[in-house]
């Protein structure tokens, strides 16, 4: 490493604040919890600032450079979501603020809601779930709750495609449902003969992506949707990939009883390292009851003179809370500005770049590496990181080379169902020249792969460290590096 | 790629070895070979469970991907190999040997009809390879 740890840092008798002597009684430890000795780093404050600042400028991130992690949605943020963040009136509030005193936060939220409504096709929305997986978890209890109540206990099994984000069977599965795998047809579509065959009485649902995670629109939606409610089933939608469908077309009306928003990826709310996430919940009509409490809503109407009171209504068949207080609202701020910036058309615009910028991408790089499913694509695609005249090169060694050009490398070995998987998502937010160099960077390690492939085994090469023994790192897990030492030179 | 003349296969890369009335369960040298580096397993029955064909009978990661295995056969698990968690690499060099996963007794054999010989799970992994 090029930055030691701090505990390699450390300097016994260092410190960074002086306490001044104490004006009232010092308060005694129970002699027996306290500990003989502590082993924390030593450091004065300009150590720990010097430490922090020279692994920052390490990092990578979205305002240095094109990050095109497929699925991940990784487009720039805004910087005026910082600014309508950090306004006191939004930045200061409580939680537990009386909701007479923070009625303009309740009015973002609603309207917030309302927007998300129009956006996805809803009849209702929540803004607790603090990321995507929790939106998922949310809904497919929601789904629970609705079967439940109908007295539909058998209905158990949740459908779920081969393309499918792990989060999905992972989420059905802490639900307590059963996860029965549906594979993909050879348009990389959810498969619907195999979708009937599950389509019965014991069937609560079908977790559908779309578009699914090969960046293609599922051209199957209606008719899985048709299929699933038929036998009484509900359909999830996950919204992952939205970011391809704003104002083009609602997910509600392809027949999505519910489905999850990810703020930090479609709405341009900070993530990566720079989150926390926010994946609010739409339904339709006939699960707005089931949504978890609280939701924002006008609880007395105003007229000439007064102004209505926003407030907290509870659904009254609702699956309960499902995160402390009210959710991420700092980043239903930045969502909320996003959305108003933009505006019902340049969201529309939004979609149509980002779907646009991956066929760009797309083009020019189809003749240089394998498109296994070849077809117009969405906001993103998958290649094969492989070929048959450069057997030993794999996705990785791409990945890794990626980095030697200053380039953050795109997913790989996801989706599962693609050998060798690159999954490219540029985003609306990457102009042409930024495309262009990734693109050229991309064809040039194409040739490198046959030409030199040691250069792509051994990549990257200029990082601050190397390849990475992925094998060790997982099977010799260090939890506390360099504590050791620190004891051992208190012993 | 190593394919034993002597074992049965299912087309998700698990192989049987019947040795009378009992099947010992684990994944090819394809499956491993796919999978990269294995870092993690897990058995997921327990000696005396009732097991149906299709049930995942273990859990594996590689530094690439996590996977089940699924049980070939349906019956009664009889004994499950106590050794492979701590020894998770072992996959990767003796799939067909110490990486033996769990071993049943079978109470349906004639589910092994269904079962694909060395030559067919050849062809498949051939398909599947593209």
């Amino acid at each position: 490493m090029t930055e030691p740890l701090l505990c390699e840092l450390s300097v016994p008798g260092r410190r960074g604040v002086r306490f001044p002597q104490p004006d009232v009684p010092l308060a005694e430890l129970p002699k027996e919890l306290a500990r003989q000795h502590f082993p924390m780093p030593e450091l004065s404050e300009v150590d720990v600032v010097r430490h922090f600042t020279r692994l920052s400028k390490l990092n990578y991130c979205i305002d240095e450079g094109m990050y095109p992690l497929g699925s991940c949605t990784m487009k720039y943020n805004p910087k005026i979501n910082e600014e309508t963040a950090r306004l006191p009136g939004f930045a200061n509030l409580h939680p537990l603020q009386p909701i007479e005193t923070v009625q303009g936060a309740l009015i973002l939220m609603y309207e917030l809601q309302e927007m998300l409504k129009e956006i996805g096709g809803f009849a209702g929305v929540t803004l607790q779930p603090a990321a995507g997986a929790q939106g998922e978890l949310t809904g497919v209890l929601i789904i629970r709750a609705y079967h439940k109540s109908r007295g539909d206990l058998q209905r158990t099994k949740v459908l779920i495609p081969d393309s499918a984000h792990g989060t999905n069977p992972a989420t059905s599965a802490m639900s307590g449902m059963q996860v029965v795998e549906i594979p993909s047809d050879a348009r990389g579509n959810v498969d619907l003969n195999a979708l009937r065959q599950h389509c019965d009485n014991t069937l609560a649902g079908l977790m559908l992506t779309n578009p699914n995670t090969l960046g293609l629109f599922d051209e199957n939606v209606l008719e899985a949707a048709r299929l699933v409610h038929e036998a009484g089933g509900l359909v999830y939608g996950d919204g992952a990939n939205l970011n391809a469908l704003m104002g083009i077309v609602r997910p509600g009306e392809l027949g999505i009883d519910v489905m999850h928003f990810n703020l930090h990826k479609t709405f341009s709310t900070p993530h990566g390292g720079g989150g926390p996430g926010s994946g609010p919940v739409g339904v339709a009509a006939h699960l707005v009851d089931f949504l978890p409490a609280p939701i924002v809503d006008i609880i007395e109407e105003g007229d000439e003179e007064t102004a209505p009171l926003y407030g907290f209504v509870t659904p009254p068949k609702t699956i309960g809370r499902v995160k402390s207080f009210l959710g991420q609202f700092g980043m239903m701020v930045r969502a909320y500005t996003y959305i108003r910036m933009n505006g019902p058309d340049g969201l529309r615009a939004v979609s149509e770049a980002a779907v646009l910028n991956a066929n760009y991408l797309l083009s020019k790089l189809r003749d240089y590496y394998h498109l296994p499913y070849d077809r117009i694509c969405m906001h993103e695609f998958v290649l094969e990181g492989v070929w048959p005249d450069a057997p030993e090169v794999h996705a990785l060694d791409i990945a890794k080379r990626m980095m030697d050009y200053g380039l953050h490398p795109p997913t790989n070995y996801f989706p599962l169902i693609v050998h060798e998987a690159l999954m490219i998502e540029p985003t609306e937010t990457e102009s042409k020249q930024s495309l262009d160099n990734f693109a050229d960077v991309m064809i040039k390690i194409a040739e490198e792969a046959h030409t030199q492939p040691e250069l792509l085994k051994s990549a990257p090469h200029i990082t601050p460290v190397g390849r990475l023994d992925e094998v060790k790192a997982a099977k010799e897990l260090v939890l506390c590096c360099g504590v050791g030492a620190l004891e051992a030179e208190a012993a | 790629m190593n394919i034993p003349s002597d074992l049965k296969y299912t087309p998700n890369d698990e192989w049987i070895r019947v040795e009378g009335n009992t099947g010992v369960v684990g994944i090819t040298d394809f499956a491993q070979d796919q999978l990269s580096d294995i870092v993690y397993v897990e058995i997921v029955v327990s000696v005396g469970d009732m097991v149906k064909k299709g049930d995942a009978c273990a859990t594996l990661e590689s530094v690439k991907a996590a996977a089940d295995v699924y049980m070939p056969v349906s019956g009664k698990i009889i004994a499950i190999n106590e050794a492979l968690p701590d020894t998770p690499e072992v996959v990767n060099s003796d799939p067909y040997g110490n990486a033996w996963m769990v071993k049943v007794e079978m109470s349906d054999p004639g589910e092994l009809n269904d079962l694909l010989d060395a030559a067919a799970y050849e062809k498949h992994v051939q398909e599947k390879s593209g």
